[in-house]
């Protein structure tokens, strides 16, 4: 099935269940628009991980339909995949940095796996590191870096193939409350870009941190509001807020 | 702030191969640290003497059995020796008349003296035990059954005495032996390469456990699956051609010392159980071929584990 470009991801009666366990997701219908900033919110084990998997495509639903990019992924082959990850950016929890690489061939992995030629990766990588403000550290492995500085490769690693989309489990949850709002204006500049986000958090203050996110609420896996599930209608194209990012010693 | 650094649209999306250091850093490398070059050099030198082995037990029946295959010996047995000789020599006559016969030869005395030295002793004399004239005939072709039979009957009248036996009759339970040593080699060169083989299999199933965060990574990020069996494929190769490089070494030692050995025993029949080049090269092989089991061996592993994740 396909359907126009109005939408990134479409979710229709979703439903999740491990092996032969209870559903830890249930109806999930939603659609993320192109450009848009979600927040997935949930107190734990209501099933914002799972609803995460499903989208960065580490696993099959066990029912309903899923649309990513115009295209069903449901009956997709499984070559074709790879082709649709790599549309996507994605910052896990616990980071998982390949703990043997350094920082640079950390951030670089996703391009040498699209196959980027390594003559064109030491520019956008060491840009990228820059960016996160991590070029001194370009030599580092994981195990030397701090909670805060792994989060940076990680989001560095997640952004550098500038990805369709976004998605961030918890991206918050192992730094300080000055690191989660420097992380979030990050989010933010690399959504002005065009990028859309779905950060998946059970901080609500952080809610209050982007204003013109939009809100989705897992509740012992079904979204709170039936209708959709977005508690605030996309904005139309065009209507954002300044190009200006955060300041630019954000990491610094 | 600077905005995100963007990488060129010219750049396709996983158009082009990962490979290279850079892939290879992926997965750490034990390199002779590891068990598996040892394993497969180990399994390569016994391969490589089986093979030899092999090459060599076939080149001494061949070589034989086309020695002895137009061969046969005739007797005369008489204890009279004027009788003998009488009948040695009209046997002579009519073997040389025989067109199917190519070539024939009198055994000296001396010679079967010494062929029966090691039974009767040195100094015997003729006329204290009667010992009978040989004389060596050779074929053109093979002695057939039918061939015997009617040089019997054409020996029948002027040597009464006279017993043929094909030379190759009394050598079957050789061949025979040398058959079966010959399906022993290539049964142990099978069994060694399956074993090679679930070596690689347990390696490459090991290496896929330690490294599965780091393919779950890859895998997350868009790697294919034959992207990430390439890296495991590269470096299982780099290991296997370690160790078969050092089991050739070990294996063509082992060979050339137990050549020597044999080569000094003297015997005729051993000395056709040389290597020829084309069996050297054959030798040769086994370790390409273990590197080659060995690289598809661990990329069917990585293949078969990467499909059981979506």
């Amino acid at each position: 099935m396909s359907t126009g470009d109005s939408e990134v991801v479409g979710f229709d009666n979703v439903g999740l269940r491990y092996g032969s366990g209870k559903e830890v997701l249930s109806d999930v219908s939603f659609t993320l628009y192109p450009g848009s900033f979600y927040f997935l919110t949930g107190a734990s084990g209501a099933g914002k991980t799972s609803l995460l998997k499903l989208l960065y495509l580490s696993q099959r639903p066990s029912r309903g339909q899923i649309r990513m990019f115009g295209t069903d992924v449901i009956t997709l082959p499984r070559a074709r995949l790879p082709g649709f990850r790599r549309r996507l950016g994605v910052v896990f929890q616990d980071f998982r940095l390949v703990p043997h690489l350094s920082a640079y061939d950390n951030v670089a992995l996703p391009l040498r796996v699209a196959g980027v030629p390594e003559a064109d990766l030491e520019r956008p990588v060491t840009d990228m590191l820059d960016w996160v403000g991590l070029s001194h550290r370009s030599d580092a492995r994981p195990a030397t870096l701090s909670g805060g500085e792994q989060q940076r490769v990680a989001i560095a690693r997640a952004v550098i193939g500038r990805p369709d989309m976004l998605l961030a489990d918890e991206p918050t949850g192992n730094v300080d409350p000055e690191m989660a709002v420097k992380l979030l204006r990050l989010f933010e500049a690399l959504n002005r870009l065009g990028t859309t986000v779905v950060v998946a958090t059970h901080d609500l203050h952080l809610l209050q941190k982007v204003p013109a996110s939009m809100i989705m609420r897992l509740d012992k896996g079904r979204l709170s509001d039936p209708t959709g599930a977005l508690r605030y209608p996309p904005r139309p194209a065009g209507d954002r807020a300044s190009d200006d990012g955060p300041p630019e010693d954000v990491f610094r | 702030m600077k905005k995100p650094p963007t990488l060129s649209r010219a750049i396709e999306r996983g158009l082009a191969p990962f490979r290279g250091a850079p892939a290879q850093e992926l997965v750490p490398q034990a390199r002779l640290a590891g068990p598996m070059p040892w394993v497969i050099a180990i399994m390569v030198a016994l391969t490589v003497v089986a093979t030899a082995a092999g090459l060599a037990l076939t080149n001494l029946a061949d070589g034989a059995r086309a020695e002895l295959a137009g061969g046969a010996t005739v007797q005369i047995i008489e204890a009279e020796p004027g009788e003998r000789e009488r009948q040695a020599a009209a046997a002579q006559d009519v073997l040389a008349e025989f067109p199917e016969v190519a070539a024939l030869r009198r055994v000296p005395p001396d010679e079967v003296a010494a062929l029966l030295e090691p039974w009767l002793g040195t100094g015997f004399s003729g006329e204290a035990v009667p010992i009978p004239a040989l004389i060596d005939l050779r074929f053109r072709g093979e002695a057939t059954p039918d061939k015997l039979r009617r040089l019997r009957a054409s020996l029948a009248e002027v040597a009464p005495d006279a017993r043929i036996d094909a030379q190759a009759s009394w050598l079957r339970p050789i061949f025979s032996a040398i058959a079966s040593l010959q399906w022993l080699a290539l049964a142990l060169v099978v069994l060694l390469s399956l074993t090679s083989a679930a070596a690689v299999f347990l390696a490459a199933r090991s290496a896929l456990g330690n490294n599965r965060e780091t393919i779950e990574i890859v895998h997350l990020l868009g790697g294919t699956d034959h992207q990430i069996a390439r890296v495991f494929q590269r470096s299982v190769g780099f290991d296997a051609t370690l160790g078969a490089g050092a089991g050739l070494l070990l294996g063509m030692i082992a060979v050339l010392i137990l050549g020597q050995q044999f080569a000094q025993l003297g015997s005729g029949m051993m000395a056709g159980g040389g290597l020829g080049w084309i069996d050297w090269l054959a030798v040769a092989m086994v370790p390409l071929v273990a590197v080659a089991l060995a690289m598809v061996t661990a990329r069917l592993t990585v293949l078969f584990a990467l499909r059981k994740m979506l």
